[in-house]
């Protein structure tokens, strides 16, 4: 583990914030082309942990823990959401028989 | 061991990140989304946060991934019912998706940060010293969150309960 942490030390932290830059785009693109419900969120948890990893890559660079509780926070509220989103995934398919969101388009007009 | 660790488990998340996306089968996103998150996990080892490798491994391979499983096979969902978008709203939707990570780095550019990540307290990700932030520091919102989740158990079993009265 000692040595691990030791070839790291050479990483520049705007390759970090590139990491995740290009991550949050992935999941943002996921968001935009999918219609299955459940791929959106998929793609949303995808952005989630972009974020993670470059509050942990901060917190590490300055040397302060709080940044890394509130990756614990922000893992407990993913948690959360996904309870309740798949829930009512669950219910828009008992109704619609489909989980396309274009099915939903009541609220448009 | 070099630096070069890193590089590979970067191009790994970005290529499986992108398959999460690009592949018709639910079944298969789900899957390459575990992936996805398994090379998060090694970031965090890189970055010694100890804590957070073990409760994303668990949290989120664990628990999250068995759920988006379960409802796959529940709501059996296969490649033939897959909705997809028309092509022009899928090129649309990856220009724009480019344009904001081109607006991401063309800011990071100005920046002119490139200061080496370098861990200074080998302790800062363990276990003792995040408790100790966390128990302290950061209380409330702890017992705060504990009731999120609590609200969100209820939330969920409510939601996806079967509404015997109107049927």
């Amino acid at each position: 583990m000692e040595n691990v942490t030791q070839a790291m030390q050479g990483v520049p932290l705007n390759h970090y914030i590139l990491l995740s830059a290009i991550v949050f785009a992935i999941g943002v693109m996921g968001v935009l082309i999918r219609r299955n419900a459940i791929i959106i969120f998929m793609s949303v948890e995808l952005m989630l942990n972009a974020v993670n990893l470059l509050l942990t890559a901060f917190s590490v660079h300055h040397n302060d823990a709080s940044g890394q509780v509130f990756v614990f926070f922000i893992m407990a509220l993913a948690a959360a959401e996904v309870a309740v989103g798949l829930a009512i995934i669950v219910m828009i398919y008992r109704n619609t028989h489909s989980t396309d969101i274009d099915v939903l388009n009541k609220l448009k007009w | 061991m070099s630096i070069s660790l890193f590089y590979l488990i970067a191009f790994l998340s970005i290529f499986f990140s992108v398959m999460v996306i690009f592949s018709k089968n639910p079944i298969h996103s789900v899957l390459y989304l575990i992936i996805t998150f398994f090379t998060f996990t090694i970031h965090y080892i890189l970055l010694n946060a100890q804590f957070l490798a073990i409760v994303n491994f668990i949290v989120y391979m664990g628990a999250i991934m068995v759920l988006f499983l379960f409802l796959l096979m529940l709501l059996n969902l296969n490649e033939d019912s897959e909705p997809m978008k028309s092509n022009l709203l899928k090129i649309a939707g990856v220009i724009a998706g480019m344009s904001l990570l081109i607006t991401l780095v063309g800011s990071l550019k100005s920046l002119h940060i490139s200061d080496p990540v370098i861990l200074q307290t080998q302790d800062l990700g363990l276990v003792k010293n995040l408790g100790k932030v966390l128990f302290s520091e950061f209380l409330l919102p702890f017992e705060v969150s504990s009731i999120l989740l609590l609200v969100a158990m209820v939330g969920a079993v409510l939601l996806a309960k079967k509404d015997t009265k109107r049927i």
